[in-house]
């Protein structure tokens, strides 16, 4: 059964879904940019080099996935890259969700925004941007959400005490 | 968030007399729902700008979790969205039980789905209650929380608890509900579409109900989806997408129901979809009580799920078990989970990363209020002062999920 079978990485989910929509449209557009692919647990994770998420979440807009849900960070400190950032996206046609992934490497990384693509991400790139610390290029308001403007450090990072700072 | 800095800056200047003030509304103030700050910047009356402030009910919830094992989470997502708790329970419920690969039994699934209904039309009773107050008619507040009384009455027997149930567990269900469960749910959901006509005489044809809500507020189809708004407030411009149908879960395959769209986009359009919510709810409930199935209500997984009480005074293996789940909890597999459910308020997620030990390595909520925020801006702008009001009634949030 295609749910409950898992795939990893980038050949074998090619080999798995060769008419998925949001697979094609990406190899369709620049083949390079799909890293890595997953496929566990019926939802499919496909990872995006880290400078190119703006058009690969363009691509998948045109593609069919016309609803961004979500996009949040994971600290994977001390392993290198450091962060994932996980974008959810829906679409309302194929009434499916797919993740696209990035790695972003160093301490103060920086990505480019997809505001540009979808508003809506406005907000959660101003959450991850405050409790992580990445940096969002082309943000239209790129400022803290959650703490107070004067806060130090970044609360989610791994190296931040659950207690705060004493 | 020193309220004195200018959040906004300062409106340019036009060389005409005519001022742009910046008017604060919140973080304390009535129609606010919480804590949220407005900052307004108005032309007389007319809003030209509008930027919600949050955070001032942060706690870190996503930060305490990663220090808990996995069942002490359940608690914690009650206190998100503290109207609706059954919906995050059983958000992150099935995000954890679909990282273990949990088989939850049938009875346990139907159970889930009539608790997530009620709930729905607890929060729908509020959110009617709390929006026809703000906007002049008392009324109907007293009639609405008459109503979520009783569920809540049914809710603490259930769980004991009136508002913080944590009553869905990973693997199930707390606990069997009480022997006159099934009759007090029959009997709530029998006379509640009598009470909906009552609701619905007292505002539908009311004038001034009527006219502060018709064209305000008015949110497009293309805005909605460019803005990441979900819920009855998508549905309500004229999308059709629910995820109880589209992408169902827990058993919601199993259940007919209809889902209400409206393409107008506008306050009045949102009222009527979620009082027609309600009645859908109403049948899913029957349909739930018709059809609830014979068997357990926890998945047999001793590792995971607690055991009964009895069974731990009486054998010396589910004592162990119990002693282990609480002193150090349960490893579980190493990956990352989505979980999406629909919520009173829209489409709730829950992203859960494992590292393979007991505690979760992170957790994320997708809350749909938070979302929804993003869009009071284009709902509120040329109209005036007063429809803000309206509009953030009608948009049905609740801070304690905007704010985590």
């Amino acid at each position: 059964m295609a749910e409950t079978k898992t795939l990893i990485g980038k050949a074998a989910v090619l080999e798995g879904f060769p008419a998925h929509p949001a697979v094609k449209a990406v190899l369709a557009w620049d083949s390079e940019a799909l890293e890595d692919a997953k496929f566990d647990r019926g939802e499919l994770t496909l990872t995006i080099a880290a400078g190119k998420i703006r058009s690969a979440a363009a691509t998948v807009q045109a593609a069919g996935y016309n609803f961004f849900e979500d996009v949040t960070a994971v600290d994977w400190l001390p392993s290198s890259p450091r962060f994932q950032l996980s974008y959810h996206i829906v679409s309302h046609l194929y009434k499916e969700r797919i993740r696209l992934r990035v790695l972003l490497d160093g301490d103060a990384p920086s990505v480019e925004s997809i505001t540009s693509v979808w508003p809506s991400a406005n907000f959660y790139e101003r959450e991850v941007f405050d409790l992580f610390g990445i940096r969002f290029e082309g943000h239209p308001d790129l400022r803290r959400i959650m703490m107070p403007d004067e806060w130090q450090g970044h609360p989610l990072r791994k190296d931040y005490p659950v207690e705060g700072y004493r | 968030m020193n309220p004195g800095t200018p959040i906004l800056e300062a409106p340019a200047a036009t060389g005409s007399h005519d001022q742009h003030m910046i008017l604060n509304m919140g973080p304390q103030h009535p129609a606010m729902h919480g804590v949220l700050r407005l900052v307004v910047e108005i032309d007389g009356e007319i809003v030209v700008r509008l930027q919600p402030e949050i955070g001032y009910l942060h706690t870190g919830i996503e930060k305490t979790c990663e220090a808990k094992f996995y069942h002490q989470i359940v608690p914690l997502t009650d206190r998100l969205d503290y109207l609706s708790p059954m919906a995050n329970n059983l958000c992150y419920c099935l995000a954890v039980e679909k990282l273990l690969g949990l088989e939850i039994p049938e009875k346990a699934q139907w159970l889930r789905v009539l608790l997530a209904e009620l709930t729905r039309l607890n929060s729908h009773l509020i959110w009617l209650g709390t929006h026809a107050m703000d906007i002049g008619a008392l009324t109907v507040f007293l009639y609405t929380f008459r109503e979520r009384e009783e569920i809540l009455r049914i809710f603490e027997g259930l769980a004991g608890q009136r508002m913080m149930t944590s009553y869905i567990r990973i693997g199930g269900l707390a606990m069997e509900p009480p022997l006159d469960f099934f009759d007090r749910v029959q009997g709530f959901i029998r006379s509640f579409p009598e009470k909906i006509d009552e609701y619905s005489n007292l505002l539908t044809g009311n004038p001034i109900f009527r006219n502060r809500l018709k064209g305000v507020g008015i949110l497009s189809a293309a805005d909605a989806i460019a803005l990441g708004v979900t819920g009855p407030n998508m549905r309500g411009s004229g999308i059709d997408f629910d995820l109880r149908r589209d992408m169902p879960y827990s058993g919601y395959e199993k259940f007919q129901f209809k889902v209400p769209i409206a393409t107008e986009g506008d306050c009045w359009a949102r009222y009527l979809i979620r009082l027609i919510e309600m009645r859908e709810s109403v049948k899913m409930i029957q349909q739930a009580l018709d059809g609830m199935p014979e068997g357990l209500i926890k998945a047999d997984a001793p590792k995971i799920v607690l055991p009964d009480r009895e069974k731990m005074k009486t054998q010396m293996e589910a004592l162990i078990h119990h002693f282990k789940i609480v002193t150090e909890g349960f490893a579980v597999p190493a990956g990352e989970v989505y979980q999406g459910v629909e919520s009173p308020r829209g489409q709730m997620g829950y992203y859960i990363v494992s590292d393979g030990t007991a505690k979760p390595y992170r957790v994320h909520f997708r809350n749909p209020s938070f979302a929804t925020l993003q869009a009071i801006e284009t709902m509120c702008k040329g109209r005036m002062l007063a429809d803000v009001i309206a509009v953030i009634g009608s948009i049905d949030i609740v801070l304690g999920e905007i704010d985590r």
